[in-house]
């Protein structure tokens, strides 16, 4: 006991004596969510947007203010042919080209039906379709506007069956309720890792392990005293990141914080055994920052943070399943947005033990004192 | 104290060390001497209990290293030959480390480092980085030497270290053995070599040769000659083509001739002098350096 808590000193000591790990633990955190949360945004704002008008009628300056009006497009351009709309597109300057076509407003008069073209630039698919979407949903608007305009229908009667639709634990879909604390999940996960990894091989790289394997010391506690101040450091950064981002965007809490921290104490026992198997079987910092750059890209775009695990395909599904991140991801959701329960979380609970139990057994049993 | 028995130990393909066996006795200063990648650092790290050997038995103190490794790591003092101890943490820090880890304190066993540490107290509460080469040595061998060991390996402790600190350095080794330690040290250096008690001459994972230095030395049968003159490297070619010629080496700014018999040496004068009429010979003694180029197979003239 007294060599662990000697152990422990020593490792705080150099932990707080090297420069790069006060900003790594105060700084990192504040600047990941102030800056991801922001930017890894799901609502398109600023549509760039050029509109080829052939028609040159009320009705098409009408859609094109309506457009205009909703605050989501930005007019680049008004082109004179499709061919310079096409250039624009191709040069990345545009993302939306609205064609309106001869006769468009005389189409709509005499036959009550006109075309007008889309095309989007879909580099970004996922941008494409909100996109599609939202113009989409303006039009049809102004659709159903001039239908009632121009035949003189009273107001709508009303359709026998209207849908109400309200998302249920996020009312206003606000993205940052379902983002902050997913990127304190990835901040706990690459603090825990990263650090635990270069810490054993830095000891390695020097030389001092040589000096540590050859005393006394059993390897449960020289892995103790590796794990602990990681382990600590952790949880306060998972402490850190939250009262952060509660502060700054104020995500809603529903439920049990002592659950949260009680699943993010056996998780970073996950992570930070995977840190120690990386150290084992690397010898440089630099293989060991590769090797945990490699797991962590991985378990990040894996995890669900942006896309949802559900819509992957099937044998990606199956993936996740062994990815530790996709549970915690999952959880620190369900218990701060819905307020879930120890009972509708246990699942989680016990394929994180498992993870942890496999994981640390295979981490002391890889390390070797002697070769 | 130490037995090595029939050691081998491979890297793979590569043989680090081929069926080494010898005896180091209570209380002697031992040197294990070869150039680098002869096996003695490979030696060291299994008596450490830092490798397996793959052959053979090892024990210390008449325990099995491989198997009683425990007290084998609770009684030998090990430096490794790079620096490494912690250069975050200060002199004073390194050393209750090291201490704590072997179940003691400073305080127990100052009277056997008092020696040593007494020259970098005065900085301990510097970071061992912001050391001298000298004082991080110092440190490092009080680090070695706190749990009061039975046994202390040093494996190329002057390597990188001036004149003057080497000379410190053997010194205090002298006062440590006279304490009754038994001492291990391998070296690059050859006139170190003639410190030891015994030495054990080491090439290529083979021990070829295990005597006292006098004894190696005098071992040293032909008479020996050392020929100085300009351009070493065309002199020592032509040295090497001459039929009387055993061996020639060059040793700094001359070169160390054995001739196939001691009347051969007129003629072989008289050829250098025809071939280089300012190159001076003369007979020398042999050092240890002689006896060990001696031995190596590869380079025989």
């Amino acid at each position: 006991m007294r060599v662990i808590k000697f152990l422990l000193r020593k490792e705080f000591k150099q932990i707080f004596r090297n420069k790069a790990m006060l900003p790594i633990i105060f700084v990192m955190p504040v600047v990941q969510l102030l800056i991801l949360v922001n930017a890894a945004t799901f609502e398109i704002k600023n549509i760039d947007l050029a509109i080829l008008d052939r028609d040159h009628s009320p009705a098409s300056r009408q859609l094109t203010n309506k457009l205009l009006s909703m605050g989501y497009y930005r007019l680049r351009a008004r082109v004179a042919s499709l061919k310079e709309g096409q250039l624009l597109m191709d040069q990345n300057k545009i993302d939306l080209l609205l064609q309106f076509p001869p006769g468009f407003a005389a189409g709509l008069q005499r036959d009550d039906r006109a075309t007008v073209m889309l095309d989007i630039s879909a580099i970004d698919g996922s941008a494409a379709s909100i996109i599609y979407y939202y113009t989409n949903t303006i039009i049809l608007d102004f659709n159903t506007g001039i239908m009632q305009r121009w035949h003189n229908l009273p107001e709508q009667p009303g359709l026998p069956l209207t849908v109400e639709s309200r998302f249920w634990y996020n009312e206003e879909l606000d993205y940052k309720n379902y983002i902050t604390p997913g990127l304190v999940v990835i901040l706990v996960t690459m603090v825990g890792m990263f650090l635990t990894a270069m810490n054993v091989v830095r000891e390695k790289e020097i030389g001092t392990i040589e000096q540590l394997n050859v005393t006394p010391i059993t390897k449960t506690q020289f892995i103790v005293s590796k794990l602990l101040p990681f382990w600590i450091i952790g949880m306060f950064e998972m402490a850190f990141g939250l009262g952060v981002g509660k502060l700054i965007f104020d995500f809603p809490v529903v439920g049990s914080v002592p659950l949260l921290f009680a699943f993010a104490a056996i998780y970073l026992v996950v992570v930070l055994a995977l840190g120690l198997l990386i150290s084992t079987v690397t010898h440089t910092q630099q293989q060991a920052m590769l090797v945990s750059w490699f797991f962590v890209v991985i378990f990040i775009l894996m995890s669900g943070l942006f896309t949802a695990v559900e819509n992957m395909p099937e044998w990606a599904q199956k993936i996740t399943a062994f990815n530790p991140v996709t549970y915690f991801m999952q959880l620190i959701r369900m218990v701060l947005l819905k307020g879930s329960q120890l009972q509708h979380v246990a699942r989680h609970f016990l394929v994180i033990s498992a993870m942890a139990v496999v994981s640390i057994s295979l981490a002391v049993f890889t390390y070797r004192k002697r070769s | 104290m130490v037995e090595f028995n029939h050691i081998t130990k491979k890297y793979g393909p590569v043989t680090g060390v081929q069926g080494v066996s010898f005896k180091v006795n209570p209380g002697e200063l031992f040197g294990l001497i070869g150039p680098d990648g002869a096996g003695k650092t490979t030696l060291f790290r299994m008596l450490t209990t830092l490798l397996l050997p793959d052959e053979g038995s090892l024990s210390m103190a008449g325990k099995d290293v491989v198997q009683d490794y425990r007290f084998v790591r609770s009684n030998v003092g090990y430096m490794p030959g790079t620096f490494s101890l912690y250069q975050d943490l200060t002199v004073a820090e390194n050393l209750n480390f090291f201490a704590t880890l072997f179940g003691t304190t400073v305080a127990a066993n100052y009277a056997l480092i008092e020696d040593i540490y007494r020259q970098i107290e005065p900085y301990k509460t510097r970071r061992a980085g912001d050391l001298s080469g000298g004082m991080k040595q110092k440190l490092a061998l009080s680090c070695a030497l706190i749990h009061r060991p039975l046994v202390l390996v040093l494996d190329e402790p002057t390597t990188g270290v001036d004149a003057v600190s080497r000379k410190e350095f053997w010194e205090m080794l002298k006062r440590l053995q006279a304490g009754g330690l038994t001492i291990l040290v391998s070296t690059a250096y050859m006139d170190e070599a003639t410190l030891c008690d015994r030495v054990a001459l080491i090439q290529e994972g083979r021990i070829m040769q295990l005597d006292t230095p006098e004894q190696v030395i005098s071992g040293f049968s032909r008479p020996l000659y050392a020929v100085k003159g300009e351009r070493i490297h065309r002199l020592l070619e032509f040295l090497r083509q001459l039929p009387q010629v055993v061996s020639a080496q060059p040793f700094g700014d001359s070169i160390h001739l054995t001739l196939v018999a001691e009347h051969c040496l007129p003629e072989v004068q008289a050829s250098i002098l025809q071939e280089r009429p300012d190159a001076v010979t003369e007979a020398i003694t042999p050092t240890i350096e002689d006896c060990f180029m001696d031995l190596m197979p590869a380079t025989h003239g």
